[in-house]
């Protein structure tokens, strides 16, 4: 080994705390980075891998009841490859020993697994024969949040009729990766998938040689808004509720969503943490450089050439990136195992696998290497331009001038020690800065990923507790007159119950147009409020159309302008209604008019198809009874419960989240101060053990290191909480859908909470550096000045 | 080949310019200095000695005038050159002895031994010194005389034509300056290596063949010494 190969691994073993400490910090940049992307890459592969084995659709078209011998004429649209007839139905599902009624979703089922569209693939137990006369197959994520196996059996509600299903298997389909209701939370407790023989499906629900779901697959080059907009026209005789693409489809929308936002956290804060650890390795290697600056004269007056120099301290950088990487890939590989597991709790693929992506691992390594290149970069041409004999004289005292607090003639009310301090501080502003950002960008990460679990509580508190105030969502099987109110009324429990009429639809503005659900309620009503982004109850009265703020976006109308709604349903008369106002509801693209309105648009009298109720919590179990007894019942969402739910589990997942992000900002904030720290500690041991020499109390001295400190945390604090918030915001506005809007809502818990681990860094830190000025060496450090 | 003129300065000028403010450091010196001599520079701070020693060992070149090592042209020679020249030929000694603090003594010789094609062994060259016995000890473990004496080895080690020294007692009480100089000499004596000395101490003066006088700039005087003393004669 060449000597100065030696020198290395011992400077490397002598600056080892700090090493480790910047190794962490690539680390943990290199960790997110790889571990975010991989599960990025990994779900996005599984994803398409799982679409194409099982031949998931790119069009879908509901419609209400259409004669399966149109399917051939559908086949002849352009851009269809292929095409598949299939029944689907909503229902209500009971479990044996459970009080709530689940929401669920009927689906038939072709006679052999390997054929058609949306391909169910059978997990375990046995495929449902068409002369199978009770068997169902169940999806994966019901089965398991319910403890539901083949063999047992289940209470469901068909087309107003209650039957007992025997559960044959339990399936997946491409459909329904992600499970939840139109609209919902994800809840695999209170929401299953039902397949049963088409057969069976079609004659319980009066479809016999009908189907009400059109899916195909299109070639390559079919135009989509061409092949929708034909679907419409061929199926609108028969009661189409309007064609739509895949990137509508709720599953894939929901997937599709989760899986882009793993790509947003895995840039962002990952280039945080390089930024931080570009400074960090730029102050330790200039540093390194500064106290070797005799060494390195005397190896140039040797004759070391400039490059076996340059190369020398490259290495040493090189070294700490290189511990960095490897700690990251592991780091990385952990956390993207463990985050590929939440979701595969989440999403039902027929296998999942965590796979480290080769073009993520070489990104990394490439980028750490730039970092590497970037932190060393001046330091190293520094020591190439350094003259040998310039070098060889020993370094002139630093400039020191007046900090402004003195200018101020503010200095007669400081000590020596503390100005000491400021003008350290004043005297490597570009360092005081650095070191600043540092400590404030670690408590920015620690914001931005911990400030969700207040804001989901926000947006939960704003949507389903201010807005929608009831307890359960009923959902009738089709719209009947208002006077049916009063049975639900009288059910077990109820303190009040309010009508609704939603209302599918396809809003037109210009070029622009939308499908969705228009929700007619009766102004005035309590348990649904229409709110403005501010929370201020807006007037609604007949004529009057209210959209949420993000679908009037998307048609590009303002409150005054005109829009086209063609109801999807009932008599499909077109009409024009102004904008009245914009509602500020946090989640969905939808509007608001009075019930009134919307039945008159389906063409009916004074009818309802929602109702919502409040309900006695200490009655829920005979309002559940009745409700399954109650054919005309489609569905009821407990809400209460599924809120419950949706926090149990979200709030498990955020705090570990919260936890690993706090690790590794963690690192960032140790690595920050404590080498910042040291390296002052290296700088001026010469003059804190002359000052101790002289007489000061180790208090004193530790005051002019640590008072920089104190100061620096002092304005990283504000400074980190204002840059977490823009961090958070950033992040918010690149996974921000038009689906839903996160309020940047962040409690004061997220700010204490990061200031605190700031501390905790700064604390720990404080004891370390204590420990070396009380041991001090001062005759040592007295007799040679390096 | 003693006697043959190794070293020839003529005219030598050096301005150092800082913004708006330029020294001259050196006013035309000329001078020439024999294989195997032993030359003190001798002057005050400020003289001009250090600026002239840098330029001999490669590390600066002059504003104006010319500086030969045999045949090379030092004044006009590149960085590279000037390296390659220092590798090959020249052997520092300084005044802060600028050792590797993270290399043993016998590491710190290795630093040059690996550069050159026909080194001695860094032992013998730390044996030459007088400090066969710690050649494992790291800089910190030995006294300032020893880490001079160490950084002689590490300067004789590579076997230079020529050896310069930035004031080698500088640093040093009388005893231990006395130690480092019988090494130096022992060098000029046995190795026959032409030893440039740079010092503000007139004592060490007696030491040399030559000693040449600085000051502000110029050669002020040239002595030749008659008799030299040895260092155990020295007093100051």
């Amino acid at each position: 080994m060449k000597v100065l190969d030696r020198k290395l691994l011992r400077d490397l073993w002598r600056l080892r705390s700090q090493v480790l400490t910047i190794a962490l910090v690539v680390a943990s940049g290199i960790g997110g980075y790889i571990g975010s992307l991989s599960a990025h890459r990994s779900l996005a592969g599984l994803r398409d891998e799982y679409y194409q084995t099982a031949r998931f659709a790119h069009v879908f078209a509901p419609v209400h009841r259409a004669p399966r011998a149109l399917g051939e004429r559908l086949r002849d649209v352009p851009g269809i490859l292929d095409m598949d007839l299939s029944v689907v139905a909503p229902t209500t599902i009971t479990v044996p020993g459970s009080v709530e009624v689940m929401t669920g979703m009927m689906v038939s089922l072709p006679a052999r697994p390997d054929t058609g569209m949306n391909r169910v693939v059978l997990e375990r137990g046995q495929w449902v024969e068409p002369d199978d006369a009770d068997g169902v197959l169940v999806s994966r994520s019901f089965a398991r949040a319910r403890n539901i196996a083949p063999g047992d059996r289940l209470a469901v509600l068909m087309n107003g009729r209650l039957q007992q299903v025997r559960v044959s298997g339990i399936a997946l389909s491409p459909a329904y990766i992600f499970a939840a209701a139109q609209g919902g939370f994800s809840d695999d407790t209170r929401f299953g998938v039902l397949w049963m023989p088409e057969e069976r499906l079609s004659a319980a629900y009066d479809l016999r040689g009908a189907f009400n779901l059109f899916a195909a697959r299109l070639t390559a080059s079919a135009d989509e808004a061409a092949v929708i907009a034909a679907l419409d026209r061929l199926l609108a005789p028969y009661g189409a509720l309007g064609a739509y693409a895949r990137k509508d489809q709720l599953s894939h929308r929901m997937l599709t969503q989760e899986i882009d936002e793993q790509r947003v956290f895995g840039t962002v804060l990952p280039a945080v943490f390089l930024a931080v650890a570009i400074f960090l390795l730029h102050v330790l290697i200039s540093r390194h450089i500064a106290t070797e600056r005799t060494q390195i004269a005397a190896l140039k007056a040797m004759g070391y050439y400039d490059r076996a120099i340059g190369a020398h301290y490259f290495t040493f950088t090189s070294v700490t990136v290189i511990i960095g990487v490897a700690l990251g890939i592991a780091v990385g590989y952990l956390f993207g195992h463990w985050m590929t597991g939440l979701y595969a709790r989440v999403f039902s693929f027929p296998n999942f696998h965590f796979q480290l992506d080769g073009t993520v691992l070489a990104s990394a390594v490439l980028l750490a290497a730039l970092a590497g290149v970037a932190a060393t970069f001046g330091a190293v041409r520094a020591v190439v331009r350094l003259p040998a004999a310039e070098a060889m004289r020993p370094p002139a005292p630093a400039r020191f001038h007046r900090t402004l607090l003195e200018r101020l003639r503010l200095g007669h009310w400081m000590s020596a020690p503390t100005r000491m301090v400021l003008r350290e501080l004043e005297r490597r502003p570009m360092r005081s800065v650095l070191t600043t950002l540092g400590i404030a960008s670690s408590v920015a990460i620690i914001i931005a990923g911990t400030w969700w679990s207040g804001a989901f509580d926000n947006l939960v508190d704003q949507e389903l507790f201010r807005r929608d105030r009831s307890d359960v969502l009923i959902a009738l099987n089709d719209p009947v007159d208002i006077g049916a109110l009063h049975s639900i009324r009288r059910m077990p429990g109820v303190l009040t119950a309010e009508a609704a009429r939603t209302l599918v639809v396809r809003l037109r503005h210009g070029a622009h147009e939308y499908r969705t659900m228009l929700m007619g309620i009766d102004p005035g009503a309590r348990l649904r409020r229409v709110q403005d982004s501010a929370g201020r109850t807006l007037p609604l009265a007949d004529g009057m159309l209210l959209l949420t703020d993000r679908l009037a976006r998307r048609l590009d109308l303002r409150p005054g302008d005109s829009v086209d709604i063609e109801p999807l349903e009932g008599t499909r008369r077109p009409v024009r209604l102004h904008v009245a106002a914009e509602t500020g509801d946090l989640m969905g693209m939808y509007g608001f008019l009075t019930r009134h309105d919307a039945a008159r648009l389906a063409g009916e009298g004074d009818t309802f198809n929602l109702a919502r109720v409040r309900l006695d919590a200490a009655q829920d179990g005979a309002f559940f009874d009745a409700v399954r007894n109650t054919p005309r019942i489609a569905a009821a969402g407990d809400k209460r419960r599924m809120v419950a739910h949706f926090r149990a589990t979200s709030q498990h997942n955020l705090l570990m989240f919260a936890a690993i992000l706090s690790a590794f900002a963690m690192c960032i904030a140790v690595g920050v101060v404590y080498n910042s720290a040291r390296i002052t500690l290296a700088e001026q041991a010469w003059e804190l053990a002359t000052l101790r020499v002289m007489g000061l109390t180790r208090a004193e001295v530790s005051w002019t290191l640590l008072g920089q400190l104190a100061a620096q945390m002092a304005i990283a604090l504000p400074i980190g909480w204002i840059a977490g918030t823009g961090l958070a915001a950033l992040i918010l506005g690149l996974i921000t859908s038009e689906q839903f809007r996160i309020p940047l809502v962040i409690d004061s818990f997220t700010y204490t909470f990061a200031s605190l681990v700031m501390l905790a860094a700064g604390i720990i830190t404080t004891f370390i550096v204590r420990r070396r000025i009380d041991q001090l060496d001062l005759i040592g450090v007295l007799k040679t000045r390096d | 080949m003693r006697g043959e003129t190794v070293f020839r300065a003529e005219a030598l000028t050096k301005i150092y310019r800082a913004g708006e403010v330029s020294v001259q450091a050196l006013r035309g010196v000329s001078f020439e200095i024999p294989a195997g001599e032993f030359v003190v520079l001798l002057g005050p701070s400020g003289s001009g000695k250090s600026t002239l020693l840098n330029i001999l060992g490669g590390l600066d070149i002059p504003t104006a005038g010319s500086v030969n090592w045999r045949d090379h042209d030092l004044s006009h020679a590149t960085e590279k050159e000037l390296t390659r020249y220092r590798r090959e030929h020249v052997g520092f000694v300084f005044q802060f002895y600028n050792l590797i603090p993270s290399l043993t003594a016998r590491e710190n010789v290795e630093l040059v031994t690996e550069l050159v094609p026909r080194p001695m062994d860094p032992a013998e060259a730390l044996g030459l010194v007088g400090l066969a016995e710690r050649l494992d000890h790291f800089p910190a473990q030995l006294s300032g005389g020893e880490q001079q004496r160490v950084a002689i080895a590490r300067a004789l080690a590579k076997r230079p034509e020529c050896l310069l020294c930035d004031e080698p007692t500088g640093a040093l009480d009388i005893a231990t300056g006395r130690v480092v100089l019988e090494a130096l000499l022992r060098a000029n004596n046995e190795l026959g290596t032409t030893t440039v000395i740079i010092t503000h101490n007139a004592t060490i003066a007696s030491l040399a063949d030559r000693v040449l006088r600085l000051a502000d700039g110029r050669i002020a005087s040239v002595e030749q010494n008659s008799r030299r003393l040895s260092p155990a004669e020295l007093h100051w």
